[in-house]
């Protein structure tokens, strides 16, 4: 305990000094020993030295070396073409993951976006407004293994007869009689969606926020002229809040859609990709790990992010826009 | 992104309420307070869960708490942090995080300033590249950088996850800072350079100073994803109880116990009381680095 102390100790301000000490010798260096015109061709890429050098050896050396390891065998020792590929697309398991990361991606982005609206709406127009987003945000504070833990328990299962634990069988049998309690993370396809729900319960809160943002900067003239010229709160939502949220939707709905590609820790914790839950993220884990499969893991990583690239491509294009406006 | 209330919004509001009347804003209140409960409900029973003792989680439901006879223990607390190593992995998640927190923060903070003020060639396309990097799935790094922590020995080692926390985290604290620099007002870099000011003492005494409400928003934010992260230490850390941080514990606690959910509770609460404290006292912050950066890898 005593030498973890002392790490711990070394590293909260020995780190942060050495970071400040090397700037310090940088700009030393550079002003005493460099000729004054030459500093501002020097100085930008020795600011940007620690964090180019991390970069490179965490995302883009990795990256690059993933592409090449998914062409070689489990062992990374011979090359073996695209074999892994049609492995991995052939095989019963990992179609069934492409499967679900595909409900997820339509269901999960249209829940999210659309609780998250509509609750960004409706507390809008009332005084407490941020106790209550506070209540719908706070999901997003806890770890995914938290919530897992939480709705594991929500769902919790017992046989008919004896008094049920799980909140969403209770609350069920106890509206109407006569339903039978279900085991709501063993049963397909539902699990697919019971697990879906825990996620949108965790993420809700993080659409709410940016699309709230986004509301607040609708000027209330706009909204009053139309209810002046007859329109009813549904049409100023529909065709004013809708149309001029747009944007803000389009850059909520794509993160979702990058969420809901990388799913990993919910199926983990809750059901481990068992009964028909497999997703990408788990089955590349498992390739890893209980596999050892270096070759398949990287083929799967690699389809994951090909699955992302369209919309790296479309936060690209929007990036320059903003940019041009600056 | 970020916006400013509209002046006059909440007296608009309010001329409307008083308009429509208490009948027609009935609903409106009742759907809003059912959403806040459905939301609620979830949290709730899993705190009362864990004060309750193990026959009683096993054989009723949550809410019976609130019928006599009304028994609470601390009994599970007690024994989730002796037994089932809680309490280790809660100074293990300390150790990972705080660290991991500073490093990608500072770093990223030279490397805004040399893209928001400093010009060189290629400026743009670099940090074109850097949004880029925002979405690519920490999977398609796994592999080669577990790798090369086992050839450097590292494996299993808190110094590990900082590195790769800070590499990973890096991107979005490079944008965050940069959009937030770009953003101070060029006069007061030209004021601070006539007076003598060298770019040393412009960043530390005059940029990072300012930036404050930047850097606690980013702070938060870098410190709950490494808190609450699970696949980085999965892999990085493997699976030793030293060195588990709690989303590690858990996950094994949740195969280890099964139903024993008086237990499971408790640790999930556990794990949960750092972030809520933050989230109740910093609330501002943390939605203000949500909304600076909408889009993380």
């Amino acid at each position: 305990m005593a030498d973890r102390l002392l790490l711990a100790a070394i590293v909260v301000f020995g780190v942060p000094a050495a970071l400040v000490a090397y700037i310090s010798v940088v700009e030393g260096v550079l002003m005493r020993l460099i000729p004054f015109k030459q500093q501002p061709r020097a100085r930008p890429w020795l600011w940007l030295l620690p964090a180019l050098a991390f970069l490179l050896v965490f995302l883009v050396y990795p990256t690059l070396n993933t592409l090449a390891l998914s062409l070689q065998d489990a062992q990374s020792e011979h090359f073996v073409g695209l074999a892994n590929y049609a492995y991995v697309l052939t095989d019963g398991t990992m179609l069934m993951a492409l499967r679900n990361n595909a409900i997820w991606l339509v269901l999960f982005t249209l829940l999210t976006v659309a609780f998250g609206l509509l609750i960004a709406v409706l507390t809008d127009r009332v005084s407490y407004e941020s106790a209550a987003k506070a209540v719908i945000f706070l999901p997003m504070a806890i770890s995914f293994v938290a919530a897992g833990v939480i709705w594991k328990f929500m769902y919790d299962y017992r046989p008919p007869g004896v008094p049920q634990t799980g909140t969403v069988n209770a609350v069920l049998t106890g509206l109407f009689p006569g339903f039978e309690p279900q085991a709501w993370l063993i049963n397909p396809p539902w699990n697919n969606v019971a697990l879906i729900v825990a996620a949108v319960w965790v993420w809700t809160g993080f659409c709410m926020v940016i699309l709230s943002a986004g509301l607040k900067g609708i000027s209330t003239e706009v909204l009053e002229a139309a209810r002046v010229d007859g329109a009813n709160e549904w049409q100023v939502f529909w065709r004013i809040i809708v149309p001029l949220l747009g944007s803000t939707i389009a850059v909520v709905a794509t993160t979702m859609i990058i969420t809901a590609l990388k799913a990993f820790d919910i199926v983990y914790v809750m059901t481990n990709g068992n009964f028909d839950t497999e997703v990408i993220a788990n089955r590349m884990y498992k390739e890893m790990f209980n596999a050892r499969d270096f070759g398949r893991a990287s083929a799967i990583a690699v389809i994951l992010l090909l699955a992302i690239i369209p919309v790296m491509l479309l936060n690209l294009k929007r990036f320059r826009e903003q940019e041009a406006i600056r | 992104m970020d916006t400013v209330a509209i002046p006059g919004r909440r007296a608009a509001a309010l001329q409307q309420a008083q308009r429509d009347g208490p009948l027609r804003r009935g609903p409106l209140h009742l759907a809003i307070l059912i959403i806040c409960l459905i939301w609620m409900i979830p949290t709730v029973g899993l705190l009362i869960s864990s004060f309750r003792p193990p026959a009683l989680v096993s054989t009723t439901g949550w809410w019976m708490a609130f019928t006599p006879p009304f028994i609470f223990t601390l009994e599970n607390y007690q024994r989730v942090l002796t037994t089932n190593n809680m309490a280790q992995s809660f100074v293990n998640s300390l150790f990972v995080t705080i660290p991991a927190t500073v490093m990608p923060i500072l770093i990223a903070a030279f490397a805004a300033y040399a893209f928001a003020w400093m010009d060189f060639p290629g400026r743009n396309w670099l940090f074109l590249a850097v949004v880029g990097l925002l979405v690519v799935p920490l999977q398609t790094t796994l592999i080669p950088v577990l790798r090369l922590f086992t050839a450097l020995g590292l494996t299993g080692t808190f110094l590990a996850i900082w590195l790769a926390h800070t590499g990973y985290g890096l991107p979005f604290a490079i944008y965050l800072l940069r959009n937030f620099f770009g953003g101070l007002p060029r006069e007061m870099f030209e004021s601070a350079y006539l007076d003598g000011a060298g770019t040393w003492t412009v960043f530390f005494r005059l940029v990072l100073p300012v930036s404050v409400p930047a850097i606690a928003s980013l702070a938060i934010f870098q410190f709950m994803w490494v808190w609450n992260d699970l696949l980085v230490a999965l892999v990085y850390l493997g699976g030793q109880p030293s060195v588990a941080p709690m989303p590690v514990t858990i996950s094994n606690l949740v195969n280890s116990l099964g139903q024993d959910w008086q237990l499971l509770t408790a640790a999930a609460f556990i794990s949960m009381a750092l972030p809520l404290v933050i989230f109740f006292s910093l609330q501002r912050y943390f939605t203000h680095g949500i909304l600076a950066g909408s889009v993380k890898g």
